[in-house]
């Protein structure tokens, strides 16, 4: 399974060491194999940047195609590396764990927003679900239709944190808003939506087992990818890393969730 | 006009030589009461040469004209002047997705010269305009109904009848745009590419590869396609895309995940199946998380010849035969010294940076950018590569270019620079060499240098 067979370099001592260059321990075997704690570090350092940065796609006028996907695909990667270790399983058990008083975080954060113009253009846009000048809106619509699914049904296996799940659920529909709405007599939704649904457990049915306490759509990759943050970086920072939130997320988390407050506008409002 | 004459001096090398000759971009800004030198995005030089053209991050083409070589300087070739300067792209607005649409220039490609107009096309994000460059030095004079500052006589007072003649006026440089090309990518442009058969060309974005009639604008052909039917499957994007030289049916196209695909449009007219796929295998020890991110390929370039193509990835440039798609014939190390440098590279988003290359005319030589301002060349038959420094403190005029060097072992020797004091934010992404002298351009975030070679 782990192939790097490379001893792990610290050709650059002024750097920390969860910074240093090609993370891989030499494995000569799965047996004797041990993950050396500064290895799960770097990575997990590795990870918590890339999630981050991800995040920060969002944030940005005119995200970078090829950024987001060369990231997120190193997010995958060590996804993957971690959930054949099985340290996937022990992170996401702790961050169940830490979920309770997190719920009351994103309240508060739904409640404090900034309404920036500039900040709500960078809302729209999600690195990957473009839509189309000049064609239809099909496709982006079975996309979107799946996350509204897949959150919908996700949060409902998730009674431990009601409070994130509706946070989920409020979030899901609006990432999908606007185009959605407008498609809304077009189409019929609920032939695409299911099989999307399908697929999405079908890819990860380890994953789901093991999410099944947990928000999924977090460390469900695919929904990150797609622009869905169900907690701030705020969260996501004060549950995975020991460091704490920093400056910079602190000025992201007010420009995030801005799709939340909207939906939100609309149900109090009632349209 | 700013420029730097050459006088006759002995080289340094035995082999390349360069000479400082140059136009820097930021003092041609002074000179023409621009605002300031903008970020510059992209550079091209045109089929003769004469002309060079470079694109900026605020919508701006600059072109610089070559003088005629001077008489007393016979073998000096003439310095670069600028030429042209015009607005090619504004900032837009998407009010569909709620997006700006950035009026940075991504690249500029040349038409081949049909009449005494120069034809370029540049283009954004999203809107590719083919822009018409003449001259116009004559002026009619003595028309019958207009008086000569344009406003209209009395058709009564017209007694006589005269031809108008044309008078010799200042030079003027027009650009016009003659096409504008909109709404038919989705995502964010990164090539162009003019076909040989000077009627075509293709536009790339991440996902998609169209083709164009340059006489039509409303309508184009999608001839590849990779987007997945869910998005969230997505993993590859399209980086850069250029047609052959020769074949006009022929094309590449370079992905994320540092495979090239070269597509024969005979075949079908959706190009999704890739009639060859070049793909090294990866090195097993050298793999690590950024393995794929430094694999990806920034810019993809057939060589003149058409037997040829060069790929740049985050740390190497490879040559690869057409013939051959199992690996590439050649590979130079470009900054082999970042590899353990990758993950605070990745830190501060420098692994993202996309730097191009180019051939030099004869495809003898190879060229491209690096940090620190250095840019990188191979000489592919002597097997020398060179790494010089684009500066203005090294650059003083009648001086030879010194080639630098970056130490890479412990013990730094004299006038070499140790890895840690590289400034990562010099950079130099875009590189031209005229197709038949030797003479390059090279950008560095605000400025432009041109440097020509003299050889003994």
């Amino acid at each position: 399974m782990f192939t790097k067979g490379t001893k792990r370099k610290f050709s650059d001592p002024g750097e920390e060491p969860a910074s240093s260059g090609d993370p891989g321990p030499a494995a000569p075997s799965a047996a004797a194999r041990t993950l050396s704690s500064s290895y799960s570090l770097q990575r997990q350092s590795l990870l918590d940047m890339s999630l981050i940065k991800l995040q920060l796609c969002h944030m940005l006028v005119e995200p970078n195609l090829c950024r987001s996907v060369l990231i997120a695909n190193t997010v995958r990667q060590i996804q993957e590396e971690m959930t054949q270790d099985g340290t996937w399983h022990i992170m996401t058990q702790a961050l169940a764990a830490a979920q309770c008083p997190a719920d009351r975080l994103v309240a508060t954060e739904v409640l404090c927003r900034q309404t920036d113009a500039a900040a709500q253009a960078g809302q729209s846009p999600k690195p990957f679900s473009v839509v189309g000048l000049q064609e239809g809106y099909h496709s982006e619509e079975v996309v979107m239709e799946g996350d509204v699914e897949t959150e919908v049904t996700m949060s409902s296996l998730s009674p431990l944190s009601p409070q994130l799940s509706s946070a989920s659920y409020l979030t899901g529909p609006f990432e999908v808003g606007p185009c959605w709405e407008e498609e809304d007599e077009e189409e019929d939704h609920s032939e695409s939506s299911e099989p999307s649904l399908m697929s999405e457990h079908s890819r990860h049915p380890a994953l789901e087992e093991l999410f099944s306490d947990v928000d999924p759509s977090y460390y469900d990759l695919d929904t990150v990818l797609t622009g869905t943050p169900k907690m701030g970086p705020y969260d996501l920072l004060e549950s995975l890393s020991s460091h704490g939130p920093t400056a910079l997320s602190s000025s992201s988390s007010c420009r995030s969730d801005l799709n939340e407050l909207d939906h939100i506008m609309e149900i109090i409002v009632g349209s | 006009m700013f420029a730097l004459k050459l006088k006759e001096s002995s080289p340094v090398w035995v082999f390349y030589c360069f000479r400082f000759f140059c136009t820097l971009l930021i003092v041609v800004v002074n000179n023409y009461a621009m605002l300031t030198a903008d970020i510059i995005s992209t550079v091209e030089f045109n089929h003769s040469g004469e002309l060079l053209a470079t694109g900026d991050k605020g919508g701006r083409v600059v072109i610089f004209q070559q003088e005629p070589e001077s008489k007393n300087q016979a073998q000096c070739r003439g310095e670069y002047n600028v030429y042209s300067t015009f607005q090619s792209h504004e900032p837009e607005f998407d009010y569909l997705k709620s997006l700006e649409i950035e009026e940075k220039i991504n690249k500029i490609r040349w038409l081949p010269q049909k009449n005494a107009a120069q034809f370029l096309l540049s283009t954004n994000d999203k809107t590719i305009k083919l822009w018409k460059i003449s001259e116009r030095d004559k002026r009619a004079e003595g028309y019958n109904l207009k008086e000569e500052d344009g406003r209209y006589r009395d058709p009564n007072s017209v007694t006589t009848l005269r031809v108008p003649v044309l008078r010799p006026m200042d030079l003027m440089v027009e650009a016009s745009p003659r096409r504008v090309f909109a709404n038919a990518h989705t995502y964010h442009i990164n090539s162009i590419s003019v076909n040989s058969d000077h009627e075509t060309y293709l536009s790339a974005d991440d996902l998609r590869i169209n083709l164009w009639h340059l006489e039509i604008t409303d309508r184009s052909f999608n001839i590849v396609d990779i987007k997945p039917a869910n998005m969230e499957e997505l993993t590859e994007v399209i980086t850069a895309a250029e047609f052959h030289p020769n074949q006009c049916n022929t094309f590449v196209y370079s992905s994320s995940k540092g495979t090239i695909r070269l597509c024969d449009m005979r075949a079908s007219a959706l190009c999704d199946r890739h009639t060859k796929l070049f793909e090294e295998p990866e090195d097993p020890n050298n793999r690590s998380f950024f393995s794929e991110i430094i694999s990806s390929i920034s810019d993809v370039k057939f060589s003149h010849s058409g037997r040829y193509m060069m790929t740049r990835d985050y740390l190497s440039v490879k040559v690869w035969d057409l013939n051959m798609e199992t690996r590439p014939v050649e590979t130079y190390q470009v900054h082999e010294y970042l590899r353990s440098k990758l993950c605070s590279l990745y830190e501060n988003d420098c692994i993202f940076d996309k730097f191009e290359c180019c051939w030099n005319g004869n495809d003898s030589v190879v060229m491209t950018g690096s940090y620190n301002n250095f840019f990188r060349m191979f000489d592919r038959g002597y097997r020398q590569d060179m790494t010089f420094e684009a500066s203005r403190e090294n650059s003083k005029p009648q001086s030879v270019l010194k080639p630098r060097k970056v130490s890479t072992g412990g013990k730094r020797k004299k006038d070499e620079i140790s890895v840690d004091s590289l400034d990562f934010n010099k950079k130099i992404l875009h590189t031209a060499w005229h197709p038949l002298d030797n003479i390059i351009a090279v950008a560095t975030i605000n400025n432009l240098y041109i440097f020509e070679n003299k050889m003994n």
